[in-house]
Parts: C-alpha cells; sequence; structure tokens
C-alpha cells in the first residue's frame, strides 16, 4: 500500500524570467493535514494551482491515488477527490448556503445531464447538504442568500462546498485569509475536527493556525521546497529560520 | 410580503393567459383581425426571446446572434415547402430527403437543423467569454445571413414565398386563429419545459456557471460541456420559432437574420426582464405593440426607441416584468 | 494577365484592410482600456462619411470635407462618451450591448432625418481621380492607393503614439492592467475619453474616406462594425498590432475570395455549381477564417493580455 495520497515531482512554473516555482516536490500522505508555508512570492499559490489544475505545469508530474493527472482538466480533478477553496472566497453568491451545498453534491452525485426532475426538492441532494452545513456550523443559516453572510460564514460555506463533493484531498488555499481573530479560531477549531479523517494541503500565512494543525509543513522558498518536517523540527531547523524567519545562523 | 408577490404574480399569469386565449374571438367580434396577426407575430417573437433568455439570463452567455437560429429554423420551412410544391428532392446524396408541408415533420426539422447550427457555432463561440463571445456570435449570424443572402436558387436576396402554410393534422393553419391557438400552444409549452428545466439538476448548473464559472469548474463541473448544451436547446427553440415565423408572413428572406433582429430579440429579452422566463413574453409585447404603434405617429419611431433602451439600461436594470413582479432570478 | 489582375485585387485587399485597420485600432483600444463593448462605433464611421460628403459636395474641396469630418466625429464620440458611455464602463457587458445598440437606432434615424433615406454617391476628388502604374502595366486609382498611404502613416504614428509618449505609456498599463493605472493616481476619465476621441477621429477618417468607394447610407457603419468585430477577434483584443494584422489578413482574404474563389472553383466544379458554391463561400470566407483562428488561438493572434 502506497500510503501518500499526492506525488508531485519537479513543479516548474515560469512567468517570463521568473520561476514562480522552481523543480518544487511535494509528497501527501493520507490522512495527514500538510501545510505549506513560505515568504510573500515564495509561489504557494502558483503550487495549488498547479497541484488543482488551473494552472499547467511547464515542467514535472503530479500522481494523485496512483493516477498521473498531471495533463487533466481542473474539473477532472475534481471528479477524481480534489477539492479546493480559493484565496479569495469563490461560491455562488446569488444562491442560498443550502444551494451552494447541493451544488457539490450534484457535481458528486455524477452528471447532471438530467433536464426534467426539479433539483430544489430533490432529497438525494439536500438532506446530504443540510449535514454537510450543519457539520460546519451554517445549518441555521441554510436559506440565506450566500451574499448576506458574513465574511466568515462564507468562508465556512465554501469549505462546505469542498467538504460535499467528499473529496480524497482538500486543497484550501489561505482559509483563514481577512478572518478577525474570533472567526479564525472558529475555522481552526472547525479544521480541527477534520483532522484524521480527512487528508488536507493548506497554504497559510497565519502561525498559530499552522503550528496547531498541521502534522507536516513544507518551507517554500523562491519556488523550492527548503524542508518538510513536522512542526517541532520545522521550527528549530537552521536553515528555515535563516531563509524564512530571516535569522542568521 | 412574499405571499402578496406571489399572488400579483399568479394574478398578472392569469390575466395574461385570459387574454391571450380570449384575443382571437374578441378581435373577431370587433371587427380588428388584425390584431390576431399582430398578436401571432408577438406569440413567435416570445418563443424566440424566452429561448435567448435561457442562455442569457440563466447561462449567462450575452449571444447576439440568435437571429441566425431563428432564420435558418425559417429557411428550413420555406425550402422543405418549396420542394414540396414542386414534389422534388432537397437533398439527393447522401441519402433522400423529399420536401413536405407537414408541419410535423418541417418543424422538427427546423428545430433540429437550428439546434444544429447552434452546436457547431457554439462550439467555436463558447471557446471564449466576455466580449468576445458577444462578437463572434454577431459575426457568426452575419456570416449565416450572407450564406443565405447567396443561396441564389432559393430567391437570393430577395427571399422565398411559401404559397400555402404547414399542414398539421387536420388543423387548417391558414385560418388566423387556428394559427394563433398553435402559436399560443407552443409557446407555453416551451415555457413549462423552459420552467423545469431551469429548475433541474441541468438548469441548477448553468446558473451556477453563471454565476462563478470557475467554481463549478473546481466542483468538478465540465462546464464547456453544459454551457453548449444549454446553447443548443436555446437554438432549437429558436429554430422553431422561425418555423412559425415563415408561416406566419408566409415568406422568408434573410431579413429574418439581419443583425437587427438579433438585437431586437435581445432588447424584447431585457425589456422584460432578464433571467425570468415570463419578462421575455411581456418584453416581446411591449417591443412589437411599441414598434406598431409609434410607427402609426412617426416613420423615425426609432428615433425614440432608441434613448428609450439607454433609458431602461440606465435607470430600470431589471426591465418591466422584473422591476414589478420578481425580485430574484425567476424560478419558473 | 492574371498575375496582373491578382495585384491590382491584391492592392484593392490592402485598401479595403487599411480601412478596416482605421476602425479597428480605436475599438480595439476601448475594448482593451475599458472593457466596453461599443456598438456605436460604426455610427462614428458613418458620421464620418456624411460629413466629409456634405463639406464635399458643397464646397468641392475634399480636404475641406476631411477637417470637418474629424474633428466632427472625435466631437460626436466625446459627447456619446461623456453622456452615455462613461456610466456603463462599471456595468455589464449585456447593458453595453443594449444601450449602444439603443444609440445606433437612434445615429441611424437621426441621419435619415437629416440627410434623408436615400443614400449619397460621391465622385473620386479631382486630385486623386487619375491613376497611377506602380507595377508597370498595371494601373492603379490613385485615391485607392492614397487611402493606403493614410493608413500607413496612421499606423505609424499609432506606433510612435503608444511606443514613445506618456499617453501611449498609459494606454500600454491600462490594456494589461486597469485598476494599476488608477492607483497611480492618473485622470483615467480624462484618459478614457482621449482614447474614445481618438478611436472615433480614426473611425470617422476611415468613414470620409470610404464615401467616394461605397455609397454614403444608412447603416453603412454596420456592416463594417461587424467585419471590425472579427478583425479584433483574429488579431487579439486590446493589441494595435493585432489589428493591423486583422485588418489586412480579413481586406486581402475578402477581395481576393471574392475576386478568384469562383474560377477556382470552376477549375474542378460546373461553371452553374462553382458560381453557387463560389458566390456561398466568398461571403463567408473571413468568417471561416475567424472560425479557425478561434479553434486554434481563443485569444487572438496577438492578444494585449497574456
Amino acid at each position: 500500500m502506497d500510503e501518500s495520497i499526492l506525488k508531485a515531482r519537479g513543479l516548474t512554473k515560469a512567468y517570463g524570467a521568473l520561476k514562480a516555482t522552481d523543480t518544487l516536490s511535494l509528497e501527501i500522505r493520507t490522512g495527514e493535514i500538510h501545510a505549506i508555508i513560505g515568504p510573500n512570492g515564495a509561489g504557494k499559490t502558483t503550487a495549488i494551482g498547479q497541484l488543482s489544475g488551473e494552472l499547467t505545469s511547464d515542467e514535472g508530474t503530479i500522481y494523485f491515488a496512483g493516477r498521473d493527472i498531471t495533463r487533466l482538466p481542473v474539473h477532472k480533478r475534481a471528479c477524481l477527490g480534489l477539492a479546493r477553496s480559493f484565496q479569495i472566497t469563490s461560491i455562488l453568491l446569488n444562491f442560498t448556503a443550502e444551494d451552494n451545498v447541493a451544488m457539490a453534491v450534484q457535481a458528486r452525485d455524477g452528471h447532471s445531464f438530467k433536464f426534467w426532475k426539479s433539483a430544489r426538492t430533490d432529497r438525494k441532494l439536500r438532506v446530504p447538504a443540510r449535514e454537510v452545513l450543519k457539520e460546519v456550523g451554517l445549518a441555521d443559516r441554510a436559506d440565506i442568500v450566500a451574499d448576506r453572510l458574513s465574511h466568515g460564514e462564507q468562508r465556512q460555506l465554501e469549505l462546505a462546498m469542498a467538504l460535499a463533493t467528499r473529496p480524497a484531498l482538500l486543497l484550501l488555499d489561505e482559509p483563514m485569509a481577512g478572518m478577525g481573530p474570533a472567526s479564525s479560531r472558529k475555522m481552526v477549531d472547525l479544521l480541527q475536527t477534520l483532522k484524521g479523517r480527512l487528508t488536507i494541503l493548506m497554504v497559510e500565512h497565519d502561525m498559530d493556525a499552522v503550528f496547531t494543525l498541521a502534522d507536516r509543513i513544507t518551507v517554500l522558498v523562491y519556488g523550492r521546497a527548503i524542508a518538510t518536517d513536522t512542526p517541532e523540527n520545522i521550527h528549530t531547523d537552521p536553515a528555515v529560520r535563516k531563509a524564512y524567519l530571516g535569522e542568521n545562523g | 410580503m412574499n405571499r402578496f408577490q406571489l399572488t400579483l404574480k399568479t394574478c398578472i399569469l392569469i390575466a395574461a393567459l385570459v387574454i391571450l386565449i380570449g384575443l382571437p374571438p374578441v378581435a373577431s367580434a370587433l371587427e380588428a383581425t388584425f390584431y390576431i396577426g399582430l398578436f401571432s407575430r408577438i406569440l413567435i417573437y416570445a418563443l424566440a426571446a424566452v429561448s435567448l433568455d435561457l442562455i442569457l439570463g440563466y447561462g449567462g452567455m450575452v449571444s447576439f446572434g440568435h437571429a441566425a437560429f431563428f432564420g435558418a429554423g425559417a429557411y428550413v420551412v420555406g425550402i422543405l415547402a418549396f420542394h414540396g410544391i414542386e414534389g422534388s428532392a432537397v437533398i439527393s446524396w447522401p441519402f433522400v430527403i423529399m420536401g413536405t408541408d407537414n408541419a410535423l415533420i418541417s418543424w422538427s426539422v427546423a428545430a433540429v437543423a437550428s439546434a444544429g447550427l447552434a452546436f457547431v457555432i457554439g462550439a467555436i463561440s463558447l471557446r471564449t467569454s466576455g466580449v468576445y463571445f458577444i462578437m463572434i456570435t454577431l459575426a457568426f449570424a452575419q456570416m449565416m445571413y450572407f450564406f443565405f443572402t447567396s443561396l441564389e436558387f432559393y430567391g437570393g436576396d430577395d427571399g422565398l414565398s411559401l404559397f400555402t402554410r404547414s399542414r398539421l393534422g387536420h388543423m387548417d393553419l391558414s385560418n388566423d386563429a387556428a394559427f394563433y391557438y398553435t402559436c399560443l400552444g407552443l409557446l407555453i409549452g416551451f415555457l413549462l419545459f423552459s420552467r423545469r428545466l431551469v429548475n433541474s439538476r441541468f438548469g441548477m448548473v448553468i446558473r451556477g456557471c453563471k454565476e462563478n464559472e470557475r467554481r463549478m469548474g473546481a466542483l468538478g463541473f465540465p462546464t464547456y460541456r453544459y454551457k453548449l448544451v444549454c446553447f443548443v436547446i436555446a437554438g432549437a427553440g429558436a429554430g422553431l420559432a422561425g418555423a412559425l415565423m415563415a408561416n406566419q408572413t408566409e415568406f422568408v428572406s434573410p431579413s429574418l437574420l439581419h443583425w437587427t433582429v438579433s438585437g431586437d430579440i435581445l432588447v424584447m429579452v431585457i425589456l422584460g426582464g432578464v433571467g425570468t422566463l415570463v419578462g421575455p413574453v411581456f418584453g416581446a409585447t411591449v417591443f412589437l405593440l411599441l414598434e406598431e404603434f409609434l410607427s402609426r405617429y412617426t416613420e423615425h419611431w426609432m428615433l425614440f426607441l432608441g434613448p428609450i433602451l439607454i433609458f431602461v439600461v440606465l435607470f430600470a436594470r431589471r426591465g418591466l416584468y422584473g422591476s414589478f413582479v420578481e425580485r430574484k432570478a425567476d424560478n419558473g | 494577365m492574371y498575375l496582373l489582375l491578382f495585384c491590382q485585387q491584391f492592392l484593392n485587399g490592402l485598401q479595403f484592410g487599411v480601412m478596416l485597420f482605421l476602425m479597428a485600432s480605436g475599438l480595439t483600444l476601448i475594448f482593451g482600456i475599458m472593457d466596453l463593448i461599443n456598438l456605436a462605433h460604426g455610427s462614428l464611421f458613418m458620421v464620418g462619411a456624411y460629413l466629409c460628403a456634405t463639406v464635399f459636395q458643397q464646397t468641392g474641396s475634399f480636404m475641406l470635407g476631411l477637417l470637418v469630418a474629424l474633428p466632427g466625429a472625435a466631437l460626436v464620440g466625446i459627447v456619446v462618451e461623456v453622456f452615455v458611455l462613461r456610466t456603463l464602463y462599471a456595468r455589464d457587458h449585456l447593458d453595453q450591448v443594449l444601450a449602444t445598440f439603443g444609440l445606433i437606432l437612434f445615429f441611424n434615424e437621426l441621419t435619415k432625418i437629416i440627410w434623408g433615406p436615400r443614400a449619397l454617391f460621391l465622385d473620386v476628388p479631382e486630385a486623386l481621380s487619375g491613376t497611377i502604374e506602380i507595377i508597370p502595366g498595371a494601373p492603379y486609382p490613385t485615391f485607392r492607393l492614397a487611402i493606403i498611404v493614410v493608413g500607413i502613416i496612421v499606423a505609424i504614428f499609432l506606433y510612435f503614439l503608444i511606443t514613445r509618449t506618456r499617453l501611449g505609456m498609459l494606454i500600454r498599463a491600462s490594456a494589461t492592467n486597469r485598476e494599476m493605472v488608477g492607483a497611480l493616481g492618473v485622470n483615467v476619465n480624462l484618459l478614457y475619453t482621449l482614447v474614445f476621441g481618438l478611436g472615433a477621429l480614426l473611425a470617422g477618417l476611415a468613414g470620409a474616406m470610404a464615401g467616394p468607394l461605397f455609397a454614403v447610407e444608412v447603416g453603412m457603419g454596420e456592416d463594417i462594425l461587424i467585419l471590425t468585430f472579427v478583425v479584433i477577434v483574429i488579431g487579439g483584443i486590446g493589441s494595435i498590432r493585432g489589428a493591423l494584422v486583422g485588418a489586412i489578413l480579413v481586406g486581402l482574404i475578402d477581395t481576393l475570395g471574392r475576386a478568384f474563389l469562383p474560377a477556382l472553383f470552376k477549375l474542378f466544379l460546373d461553371p452553374a455549381t462553382a458560381d453557387g458554391v463560389g458566390a456561398s463561400l466568398d461571403s463567408m470566407a473571413i468568417y471561416i477564417l475567424m472560425a479557425l483562428v478561434l479553434a486554434w488561438k481563443p485569444r487572438g493572434l496577438l492578444p494585449a493580455h497574456e
């Protein structure tokens, strides 16, 4: 049994002369929460884009659950179980919270070339959608149009949509971005409950959150992974301290 | 508030239905049969406008080429009828298609042919979005305009006259009232179908694509495919409307595919209310009545219509029906 | 014989391409910078044509006509930008389409009221009415040649404007990143009005020069507008170079297609069928070209935003 769900080798993406990611290799083990940290411009969002399929890699290969997905488009990767949240919240703003999640359930439930039966009363969509909303703590907000939810709630909703697709790997691009301390703590608690049940790869600036949640951390500098280790070891790694925290020796 | 709106909406719909059903006998009694023809035209354009609203209002695809499908549907009926009278074949290779004036056949062929055309145009146009999409759909519609203009055999620029209207079972469609009710029935049928459609799983995906296509892709939907199917369905609807139009005027010509027709249909949708199914019907009614009556007072009625459009865009963006009756995107 | 004919038609295609370039260069900047779809650009072409035609007919001086038509079209463009289009920049494309469609209806009807429904036909200005043998044995009308020269001058002017001036730098910057330019403290409103005025001026120039070649009539603007869209789609939005390449391509293929396609089909089809197929295909050729370019490069040949 291969215990890693995702293996990326030598990923490179260049914008002109600038290499956003440079022969980046990553390995995500099944069941872990893996965090990518690094200074601004280290290529974290580019890496997420390459893994999710929004960006095509110049070089490198990506294996997901044993399959080569390097050339697959976004939606095919998603169908294989690769879900993601965006750095800037990306939900269906004019849909209710429940409709948003029902859409994700629908995505998991095979093709949607079904033209006749109403999706609004379909219990196969609605029941699971409500369950997931309850799981992320939005049960009482189900009928609110997403536009009217608070920023924190919108981020929870986006997570709910990702969860509803029952992903094998969840890519979270700065899940705490733009959140106040209270909502951040709520999100950390929420992610904590998922720990062990779900494999998560997250990019995050909030170091408290990262060191609370992550099983392993990869440090990215100038598009290269300079270290991958447990939080304790990363904390004391001299190379990391030098490159990332700007300390000398 | 909600309940009030619901009843208001229901009242308006019932009133509209009663008026439309009662129109032919009343018009005959008042010896104003002219109105039966005018309203047949309104119903036909309404059908085209509703089909456009499926892609525009629900799918967020701003197509400026809907006249291509409308005109193609009309031409299919015209050409089939032309050969039907002659008793000749439309094509004889690789298989034989004989001409016909049987409505069940020719109208279906019209819808299918327009759907096929929509598939080709959509497959190319949907690779792009935004202003590109608008320009490309407009350009392809213009291409079809030139294509039919160049068909010298079928009258070229001058168009093609139908000798009679299509045959539909035992119904005599040359009777204006019978034809009117046929149009009304088809429009209502298409509205009911669209209502199911926009609330189905497929419809939800289409609406999701309008809202946030990137998110839909990340959820695992191949958005291009869904949008294309929606585009094809809309094309079929417009083709059916075209088939009716050919019968209404008993004449087809490239002017049905002129770019201004695309513009007119678009205006009807927006005037009535984008993203509401009944809105475009009201839009078509208001637009064609305005045309009819303004043009009686002045031949320069466009001078007024233009500023009215600009005014609607700047100040009444949800359209008439959308502003007064519906608030959010209509669920049917 | 065929070669000489080909050369003449080639020049005709080039001349038509220049006309399209004048339309497309302004329009593509407006698309690229303001993200505005302006259907009424054809109306500015028409305004230029009518103004020039009227002055030319009254005074007999084509130069005077140009001197009135260019600022006239620019002025109309600026007025429209300030009073209608400016409020539309923040709106979605659907609103822009509808409002500018309304503008077309208005301008066409107004033109009908002022100049009447009948087309105006102009002679080629006296000084340019002769022919020149640039290729020995193939006399070519001076006026058409003058249009090509004007087009080359405009292309060079635009090149310098875009690459060498501060205004050009701002235009390039806005075409790539609109938000940034506003953040730099540039008066964006003024920039937009200037760009729009420039686009209107070029459309007016194209219209004025088209007068002696085509009929000056209501609706002339929309015919060329749709071709201009094809040019921009092929060239790529927001790119002057793309507009130039697209315009020349469309001009050449349209003209050469009309001239030679029927003859070409007669080589392997019977004459009647060849005429029919040729007539269908030559008017469709540029749209087929557009479809091919799109299938290959959905963002056009030389898009401004990479």
